[in-house]
């Protein structure tokens, strides 16, 4: 039989490694969303003494290559610091796999990103980030294009789909083009609520939608 | 993992028939002549001949006259010459407006897309949840401008088989012409061209155990329509190129060998596995009408669990089938039909296209519902979504 995936892929697609939730788990974090394709969500447990990655689980909602993924990246994070954790790219994901097809890039990527923002999660929720930068409009706009605009596939600020960001006093107000009604709505408050509230210098952020 | 392969994707390609086989191989071996050369000697009348009787064959199988009936590579080619043959006929002298469906297979839909950049005008009408045509819309989205509606007689994907006698009347009253792509519909959902009113029709061998590369196209008498195959004369000067006779020729007798009985046959099986899929494995939802749809075809999602997955899991087992999932198409764009009846990414996520042919058997049925059954509790537990709460979310 003839497989469009490597051995290595195929093996890791049909046994996934690490997968499941952790219970209160440290730092955890979704990347994509259910309603404009694949999703993957990280779980970490982090050793405090050493900042080791003690335990990493996986959630996917996906294709072969986005399961495989996230199948190996727990494997690979598992035992390392965070620090070298987060270096972890796509493409040693993508060779400890034995290569994945170039057009599944965007499938398999989740899985990388999410990892690093399960460690992000984690550095957050402990005071741990070290550079301190302020909330700026650049960091916004970085965050909120990790939000799926469900009606097209695409990010919310590729889509224009934001109409304004603005912050001050630890309140981050994000405009949507949307009205309140729409059955996306409520999924896209949620998302964005969830990847901007845990900025360190942010104590609220509210989500508009158009009248 | 089974012995053998279950193959059940008919709608994409399906296999040749032996007996088709032999009626084309005198084609390629004794007499390899055109029909173009028919003035020059023997063998070229004896091609003409055969090319004639398959013609005729052929056109009955409509209702129409030999002279109706042009072959051509395929279903693409023959929503090509029926689509922009029109359009190059009438865009000066009568108007500039086009009506399709938006749930059309891409050979009607790229056509569309390709004359829209070239000045056209495209109306893309909406459907039901089931893929229905809006029969409102369409009556008043034709104006004085529009010059043709292209609307597939059943879905490539979902199977709804469209009204097309109410969608031919409007074009009647209207005057305006009417195509339909008839590709996965013709022969086992009848249409005649004496009882329903349509003027173009596309149709090809791939589908119904013929070979690969022969079409053909219903043209109905006096249609405006311009050629834009360049060449010889062939084809009624409506497409240039030598004659396929040996394809001719398989595509007549594959669509001899299709029976009534036997599309009663694929009806079951269609009826078995849409019954036990929606019966044996929870949160799946059937795509396209219940009733009114290919008598081949069966179309589920899979909720919480992704398509591409599911095809390769099958694989494995032995099970050819498809899916509407982003991640198996090489654009990475979701099925358009499943969007197009309103269903969200998610919905063609997980969506299953089964298609069934002459050489799959009941048995193969119950086989891979107990498969897919277990290939789809394991992608699940491994699903961030469809947990306990989603779950009653969904059955409620």
């Amino acid at each position: 039989m003839k497989f469009p995936y490597s051995e290595k892929v195929l093996e890791h697609f049909r046994h996934p490694r690490n997968v499941g939730k952790i219970e209160n788990a440290d730092g955890k974090a979704t990347e994509g969303s259910p309603a404009c394709g694949d999703m993957v969500s990280v779980y970490i447990k982090v050793d405090p003494e050493t900042m080791t990655i003690s335990d990493a689980k996986f959630e996917s909602y996906g294709c072969a290559s986005n399961i495989a993924t996230g199948s190996i990246i727990t494997e690979l994070a598992k035992g390392r610091t965070l620090d070298e954790a987060k270096k972890i790219t796509w493409k040693e994901a993508s060779e400890a796999l034995g290569g994945l097809p170039k057009i599944k890039a965007h499938c398999s990527v989740l899985a990388v990103e999410g990892l690093r923002s399960a460690i992000q999660n984690y550095e957050e929720r402990h005071g741990l980030i070290k550079e301190k930068e302020p909330t700026t409009l650049a960091v916004v706009r970085r965050r909120l294009k990790k939000v799926m605009n469900p009606l097209a596939g695409l990010d919310v600020m590729r889509t224009n789909l934001v109409r304004d960001i603005q912050i001050g006093d630890g309140v981050i107000r994000v405009e949507v083009d949307l009205p309140v009604s729409h059955q996306f709505a409520p999924a896209i408050k949620e998302e964005i609520t969830e990847k901007l509230e845990t900025l360190w210098d942010i104590r609220e952020v509210i989500v508009e939608f158009a009248e | 993992m089974l012995g053998r392969r279950v193959y059940l994707d008919n709608a994409a390609a399906t296999r040749l028939d032996e007996r088709v086989l032999e009626a084309m191989k005198p084609y390629f071996f004794q007499n390899y002549a055109v029909a173009t050369s028919e003035f020059a000697y023997s063998e070229g009348i004896e091609a003409r001949e055969a090319l004639d009787k398959v013609r005729n064959d052929l056109s009955n199988a409509f209702g129409a006259s030999p002279e109706e009936f042009i072959f051509s590579s395929g279903s693409a080619e023959s929503s090509n010459i029926a689509i922009k043959g029109v359009a190059l006929a009438l865009g000066k002298k009568k108007g500039t407006h086009i009506i399709i469906s938006k749930i059309e297979d891409f050979p009607v839909l790229h056509c569309a897309r390709a004359l829209e950049k070239q000045g056209f005008q495209v109306t893309y009408l909406n459907v039901d949840g089931d893929g229905f045509v809006d029969i409102d819309q369409l009556r008043d989205s034709i104006t004085d401008n529009t010059i043709l509606v292209s609307i597939h007689h059943a879905n490539q994907e979902i199977g709804t088989v469209q009204d097309i006698e109410s969608i031919g009347r409007i074009c009647q009253e209207k005057g305006v012409l009417f195509h339909t792509d008839a590709t996965h519909s013709f022969p086992r959902v009848p249409l005649n061209v004496r009882e329903t009113s349509v003027d173009l029709i596309t149709v090809a061998a791939h589908t119904i155990h013929g070979p690969k590369g022969i079409g053909g196209l219903y043209v109905r008498k006096g249609t405006p329509i311009v050629k834009w195959m360049d060449g010889g004369f062939q084809e009624f000067d409506l497409r240039a190129g030598l004659e396929n006779i040996p394809g001719a020729v398989g595509f007549a007798k594959a669509v001899e060998l299709i029976t009534p009985e036997e599309t009663r046959r694929l009806q079951t099986m269609r009826d078995r596995i849409i019954d036990l899929m929606l019966a044996h494995i929870p949160h799946t939802t059937l795509n396209g009408h219940r009733w009114k749809r290919l008598p081949q075809n069966a179309n589920i999602t899979f909720h919480f669990v992704e398509g591409e997955s599911i095809t390769l899991h099958l694989d494995m087992h032995g099970f050819a089938v498809s899916t509407g999932s982003a991640c198996f198409s090489r654009s990475l764009e979701s099925s358009h039909v499943i969007m197009g009846i309103g269903g969200d990414h998610e919905r063609a996520h997980g969506s299953i296209r089964f298609t069934f042919g002459r050489y799959n058997i009941i048995e193969e049925v119950d086989e891979i519902v107990v498969t897919l059954g277990e290939i789809v509790k394991d992608l699940r537990k491994i699903s961030p979504l469809g947990k306990e709460t989603d779950k009653k979310e969904s059955e409620r």
